[in-house]
């Protein structure tokens, strides 16, 4: 693409001198013959015609040559990227073990997309056909359903039931909150999850927090944690109990809710009501929820490497993912997390923590100039920084990723700029793609701008069709259209596509929240759009030994910060720990405070810096959508001073 | 006394306790406790309950959880002079399906946590009508392990 540039920037001076010596020569010819205004208004003609002679003649060469010279190249570039591709699918067939038939099958339909559009602009045609092999790369994971419908479908085995009256895809936060919604508004429900993890619905964000800080050695088998006030609870919403078994569903009395674990939704007919899985299983439903979340994005570098570091690089995302890092985290020397967003900046404070008991060097490096670069005003984010690497982090800012190789048994990262890292294990916290892989069977639309599923305020895709969670990209009629990544969304939109599902016809207006900590001192929640490139107003106090996540948990009793708004009512008290001892003045100036995030001086977003349990009240805040003129007599509001 | 800077796009202002001791001048819009779109409490404006509120933890959706609507409304709408004493029937029934699930529903927590359930709904019904700003009524969450579900 840059070649093609610097070509481009050769030719057109010559273009152009050529252009005007033609020009010049038309209109003294023009002049000549009295024919100048005709001459002037058809310069770039390549016709005898018009004046010119030998000039035009050589003009016409050069435009002639130039087309073909162009025309040639992109021709070449194509096949060229065509080769690339190929070369690069293959390479990634022979690493994947599922579905290696069915992708092979992808190339060779994606071939005539991509010819026929090519154009003789040399400019432009080397960026279209790696956007055209982007397109079909992303159009690939849905091509194996073809062949697969092609196939009978095969009766459906004893175990899982042909009808759902209420089927849930995905078996994720967002999927449960629906399933509880329907179980409370529709009596004796019956609801099936479908879902291809192995285990029943947990929750995600004890995998880069609480879980790490367990002192049971024995927590990647329980998956229990305990929180800072000692009290105990497992990631999975319920256990096993609480679920019927999926054969049970029609025949259940009282109805209940039927977990189908290993199984993959492959295919939808949303004209037929139903969908086919990944053994050929058909289950008709009457309404059905699409939760299917997202998968961890991966860096173009570890992709494009080979698979000694391909073994050594974690997607963080489930489970499984938490166990295989528990056990590098134990025997490596080095980890090191590419991503300084939300899960890479608290999975590498989880690690730092270990990093002083084991002797472990972590390294967290990313394109921004502070963890949550993308999140927090400057200002905060280096603030943030300071505190991550207190937290025995070794931060590396502004570090873009150019390629990782395997050398003498360490992986190396060699940065754009050259510095070079060498590590054990790498963890990739760049983000997640959201899962529309149904999108194409079923005829729903995908958003250009968010990802995932476009859907309507009340969260409808179409007739039948709900999503949720992460996929969802809804219309919040506030804050406009989005799609959010966060645990609370998942459970307000969950919950809110169950109550639509059994016919409530709610638009999406309960604003949900998120919460992070890095670290026992550093704690916020937050709520809305609050994103780094908004203007945004800052109002601290001076923090004291009160105001920090630990002992936000010790108050409400519960770690997960979204339930401690609503637990209270029907939860049994629980004992207070002993208050916190000295009172300590922090030096930092950014102790504790409240950030308003505006866009056309309307607020919408706020963090709650180390200050808890005031989200009603911001909740408001962004629910009114007023212009404020003085944004320190709205943070008057929220009492920051106080506990 | 108050300072403010600004960091290019991003204003910063430091206040002290004294600073904020005056109430806010800031005007909110009142709540409508109507208001349809709005989160409700345990106990909607019609009266009814609420079975999907966050409160109940997963009670009304759960194995038991025909039984403890049934429980729970008969105690809701009773109007005998000690309220929901025609409702032992129910409250038996509910009780014996909790037994078969210990593991959803710890049994010394059992009758704690409904009983709960029940005078907080009795006081938050109390106080539904005069405001919600303070109510919880706001997320719905994951229920905790160890309270009924």
């Amino acid at each position: 693409m840059l070649r093609c540039r610097s070509v481009w920037r050769k030719l057109s001076p010559l273009a152009r001198a050529s252009s005007t010596l033609c020009r010049e020569n038309a209109r003294r010819a023009g002049l000549n013959n009295g024919r100048s205004v005709r001459v002037q208004t058809a310069h770039m003609s390549t016709g005898p015609a018009g004046g010119g002679g030998r000039q035009s003649q050589i003009y016409a060469l050069l435009v002639g040559a130039a087309a073909v010279g162009g025309g040639i190249y992109a021709y070449q570039t194509v096949k060229g990227d065509q080769q690339r591709y190929e070369e690069r699918m293959a390479h990634i067939l022979s690493r994947s073990q599922k579905a290696a038939e069915q992708e092979t099958a992808v190339p060779t339909q994606s071939e005539p997309p991509d010819v026929p559009e090519t154009e003789p602009e040399a400019a432009s045609s080397s960026e279209e056909p790696i956007s055209l092999a982007s397109d079909s790369e992303a159009a690939a994971p849905t091509e194996p359903t073809e062949p697969l419908s092609a196939v009978e479908s095969t009766p459906a085995s004893a175990k899982i039931p042909s009808h759902a009256p209420y089927l849930l895809i995905g078996g994720g936060t967002a999927s449960f909150a629906a399933a509880r919604s329907i179980r409370a508004r529709d009596p004796n429900a019956r609801v099936l999850i479908v879902t291809d993890e192995p285990d029943l619905p947990y929750m995600r964000p004890p995998l880069s927090k609480e879980l790490w800080f367990s002192d049971d050695s024995s927590v990647t088998e329980t998956l229990r944690f305990k929180q800072w006030n000692g009290k105990e609870r497992s990631i999975f919403f319920q256990p096993p109990s609480f679920y019927i078994q999926p054969e049970e569903l029609d025949s259940a009395e009282n109805g209940g809710v039927a977990v189908l674990t290993g199984k993959k939704v492959t295919h939808m007919d949303v004209r037929g009501n139903k969908v086919k899985l990944d053994d050929g299983t058909e289950i008709s439903y009457n309404k059905c929820l699409i939760a299917t979340g997202g998968v961890p994005r991966n860096l173009q570098a570890i992709e494009r490497a080979d698979e000694e570091v391909i073994k050594r690089t974690t997607l963080f995302r489930k489970i499984d993912d938490f166990k295989s890092l528990d056990n590098v985290s134990r025997n490596a020397k080095s980890i090191t997390i590419i991503g300084g967003g939300f899960m890479g900046s608290e999975l590498a404070c989880a690690l730092g923590r270990r990093s002083t008991e084991s002797g472990l060097e972590v390294v967290q490096m990313f394109p921004e100039k502070g963890n949550m670069g993308k999140v927090l005003p400057e200002y905060l984010s280096n603030w943030t920084t300071e505190k991550v690497k207190r937290e025995g982090v070794k931060v590396i800012k502004e570090a873009l990723v150019k390629s990782v190789t395997f050398k003498d048994d360490k992986l190396e990262i060699q940065l754009k700029d050259g510095r070079l890292v060498e590590t054990d294990h790498i963890v990739a916290a760049v983000g997640l793609e959201p899962n529309v892989d149904l999108a194409k069977s079923a005829g729903l639309e995908v958003d250009s701008d968010f990802g995932g599923f476009r859907v309507n305020a009340e969260l409808q895709a179409r007739s039948n069709i709900w999503v949720a969670g992460d996929a969802a990209c809804f219309y919040d009629i506030r804050l406009g259209r989005r799609r959010v990544e966060h645990h609370d969304h998942a459970v307000v939109s969950g919950r809110l596509a169950g109550e639509n599902m059994t016919g409530a016809n709610k638009p999406y207006w309960h604003q949900s929240m998120f919460w992070s900590d890095l670290g026992p001192d550093v704690g916020y929640e937050a709520i809305g759009i609050v994103d780094s490139s908004l203007p945004t107003v800052g109002v601290f106090a001076k923090a004291t030994a009160k105001d920090t996540p630990k002992a936000a948990t010790e108050k409400s009793g519960t770690g997960i910060r979204s339930e401690s708004e609503t637990e209270d009512t029907a939860v049994s008290p629980v004992a207070s720990t002993a208050p916190a001892t000295a009172v300590e003045q922090h030096r930092d100036n950014y102790g504790k405070g409240v950030i308003f995030y505006l866009r056309d001086k309307v607020v919408v977003g706020i963090i709650l810096w180390n200050v808890f349990n005031r989200m009603p009240i911001a909740r408001k805040i962004i629910k009114d959508g007023e212009e404020h003129a003085d944004l320190n007599e709205v943070a008057k509001l929220f009492n920051i001073h106080e506990d | 006394m108050s300072y403010c800077k600004q960091e290019g796009k991003d204003r910063i202002i430091f206040v002290t306790k004294e600073d904020h001791e005056a109430p806010s001048n800031a005007e909110l819009i009142a709540d409508d406790p109507e208001d349809p779109y709005e989160e409700q409490g345990l106990i909607l404006p019609n009266g009814d309950i609420n079975w999907n509120c966050p409160c109940l933890g997963g009670m009304a959706s759960g194995p038991c959880g025909s039984q403890f609507k049934e429980a729970f409304s008969c105690f809701h709408y009773s109007k005998e002079e000690v309220k929901g004493s025609e409702c032992i029937d129910n409250f038996r029934n509910m009780q014996e399906c909790m037994q078969k699930y210990p593991e959803l529903y710890p049994q010394e927590e059992d009758k704690e946590s409904s009983s709960q359930a029940e005078s907080d709904s009795a006081s938050s019904s109390a106080l539904s009508p005069e405001n919600d700003a303070t109510q919880s009524t706001s997320n719905p969450s994951p229920t905790d392990g160890k309270t009924a579900s």
